[in-house]
């Protein structure tokens, strides 16, 4: 069997400071729906979040990716390799950690990663070796000679990212890894991915809806609503120019005030609760007048000449939800 | 490499097989498993009876001459691979009825589609599997018959007076074991149930041969053998061992049959077999 040695843990035939997946124009239809909308987008090294809401097109994008969903038009590169015509060396490279249940029936835990690795290539005796590796990493070294299908859902999680992890992928694709975990394995498995993506030298596109999850581990972020790309770039740059965020709850005529302070200049969005969240540009205070051109005197000074009571008023900072809820266009 | 009691991640240096050879470990593991189910492996002993049966009978005739009525024939190898039948049917679903179902209950496709292996790759590691099994139950056992019969008479006679039975019995086997083969898996990739596949399997064995059976018994006539699978089979067999075909029906009719349904078979297993099942 011809093998290949892998002389370096830096992906190679991708040159640095280059996006590790490019897509241009790709439009991805099922039946009537068109889930991928002439869809741009570039993803740079490291670790980057794919967010949006359940719908926005994320998983097909990974699927595309993959090659196993053909888009209608476009074009797309996967560590500088064109998905069309070099789909196996993608895959060589690429670990995929799926959204559901995934498993080889009938196997243990290391038999099903060792196998996996053999499949991606690895011989027998290093995909064994590696498989162990990779299982006392997720945290299963301790349930690895059970059968898999005895799992629970936090440990299936972790088999999925050990099966993608045990032939060394440059890039990974984790596709809402966090699904069904409880709090403490949630954390843990985010603490892995940022291990992976921060000191391990691994580029990973984490696919999520949970916006805590990708700003805890990714540095950069593309934003994903209805098929099309909503946002896209560094999570500190879009979280925008320089400003305080301060939460706000409010008795009175609420939209009629929300119109108020948009019309000053500031950013309102609702949240789950009835406290919305002001973003104020820096500077604005001081041109409104405000006493010392302090934020929060501003809004005081607006709720009062509309006859709004101020119940709530806390700074805050800016976060990925203020720049999610902007880019979708949430009110 | 590093040792299994650091639990930290690390980067591996070791060599990677080129794509394209991923389809033997899928054989390789489908065997192992098989191998490992006592039941199974009781199934295929027991398939080997029919040969401990006819070993027996070409001893017999060969060293007694007033056994000389049991002497091998062409024909016999033609029974013996008619006889295999049973085991063939029963080892085609055992192994076979979970090779894709079984994965698809357990969404394995697209684990199995993101490695660096094709769709044919997928598939024929899984054919592999079942063809290995029945060509245990069939091409092997007929082969070493041939063999024992040489060894028992202690001379070529036979073997060159009938020299056709190494191609007849290897084309034989593998038509009867591609059909078996093709059918089973595409039936396997349409359900995640084996056992609804098992009886998928057998319903269309059995249904095929009652409607034939029902338009003999109306028309009076073999003509319409083409309709069940194993008539099919067997008319083709026939010719394939230089024996009077025994229906009415032309063979390359049979073997048109046998055909279209092995590309049917390919057909629907290209459609079902993807990493992501797309419902329109």
């Amino acid at each position: 069997m011809l093998t290949t040695p892998v002389e370096s843990a830096q992906p190679s035939g991708t040159p640095p400071d280059t996006a590790v997946v490019s897509l241009d124009n790709v439009t991805v239809i099922y039946g009537k729906n068109r889930a991928l909308k002439d869809v741009t987008a570039r993803f740079a090294r490291g670790a980057v979040g794919l967010l949006g809401p359940n719908g926005a097109g994320k998983s097909t994008m990974l699927k595309a990716l993959l090659g196993f969903v053909k888009p209608e038009q476009g074009r797309m590169t996967v560590l500088g390799l064109d998905v069309a015509h070099r789909p196996m060396e993608i895959r060589a490279r690429l670990g995929y950690m799926p959204e559901t249940d995934a498993h080889i029936p009938g196997m243990n835990a290391v038999s099903f990663v060792a196998y996996c690795g053999q499949l991606a290539g690895l011989p027998a005796v290093d995909a064994m070796q590696r498989a162990h590796e990779v299982l006392y990493y997720v945290g299963l070294g301790e349930a690895r000679y059970r059968n898999v299908e005895t799992y629970s859902t936090g440990m299936k999680q972790r088999i999925k990212l050990a099966q993608a992890l045990v032939h060394d992928p440059d890039l990974l694709f984790l596709d809402e890894p966090t699904n069904g975990m409880d709090p403490k394995g949630r954390d843990e498995m985010l603490e892995l991915i940022r291990d992976l993506g921060h000191n391990k030298n691994v580029n990973l596109i984490l696919s999520s809806h949970l916006l805590p999850d990708v700003e805890f581990t990714c540095d950069h972020v593309v934003v994903m609503d209805k098929g099309q790309i909503a946002a896209q770039g560094p999570i500190d740059e879009l979280k925008g120019p320089a400003g305080r965020v301060f939460e706000l709850r409010v008795k009175g005529d609420l939209i009629a005030f929300v119109e108020v302070l948009r019309a000053a200049g500031m950013d309102c969005h609702s949240t789950d609760e009835d406290v919305m969240r002001v973003f104020v540009p820096s500077g604005l205070a001081s041109g409104l007048g405000a006493a010392g051109g302090r934020d929060q005197q501003a809004i005081f000074a607006l709720a009062s000449r509309h006859k709004v009571q101020v119940r709530h008023l806390r700074p805050s900072v800016p976060t990925l939800e203020d720049v999610f809820a902007k880019a979708v266009g949430e009110e | 490499m590093s040792p299994i009691h650091d639990q930290s991640y690390r980067r591996y240096r070791g060599g990677k097989a080129t794509p394209g050879s991923s389809w033997t470990v899928i054989a390789w593991a489908g065997l192992r498993t098989m191998f490992r189910k006592r039941a199974f492996m009781g199934l295929m002993l027991f398939a080997w009876l029919p040969f401990i049966v006819r070993a027996v009978q070409i001893y017999i005739a060969s060293n007694y001459p007033q056994a000389s009525m049991l002497a091998p024939t062409a024909e016999t190898f033609r029974e013996f691979l008619e006889q295999q039948d049973f085991f063939v049917f029963v080892v085609t679903i055992y192994a076979g009825a979970g090779l894709i179902a079984n994965d698809r209950r357990a969404n394995a496709l697209q684990i199995y589609l993101s490695k660096p292996l094709m769709r044919t790759e997928y598939v024929g590691g899984k054919a592999a599997i079942l063809f290995t099994f029945l060509m245990l139950v069939t091409w092997l056992p007929a082969m070493l018959l041939l063999l024992l019969q040489v060894m028992f008479a202690g001379s070529f006679t036979f073997l060159k007076a009938n020299l056709f039975l190494f191609p007849a019995i290897t084309v034989a086997s593998l038509l009867q074991v591609i059909l078996a083969t093709f059918t089973m898996l595409a039936l396997s990739s349409l359900s995640k149930s084996s056992r609804y596949v098992g009886i998928l399997y057998a319903g269309i064995i059995f249904f095929t041969a009652a409607i034939y059976a029902a338009m003999l018994a109306i028309t009076g006539s073999t003509s319409l053998s083409w309709l069940s699978l194993s008539s099919s089979l067997s008319q083709v067999v026939d010719v394939i061992f230089r024996l009077k075909p025994r229906y009415a029906t032309p063979w390359p009719v049979s073997l048109l049959v046998i055909a279209g349904l092995v590309a049917v078979s390919i057909s629907v297993l290209e459609r079902r077999v993807r990493g992501v099942e797309v419902v329109t």
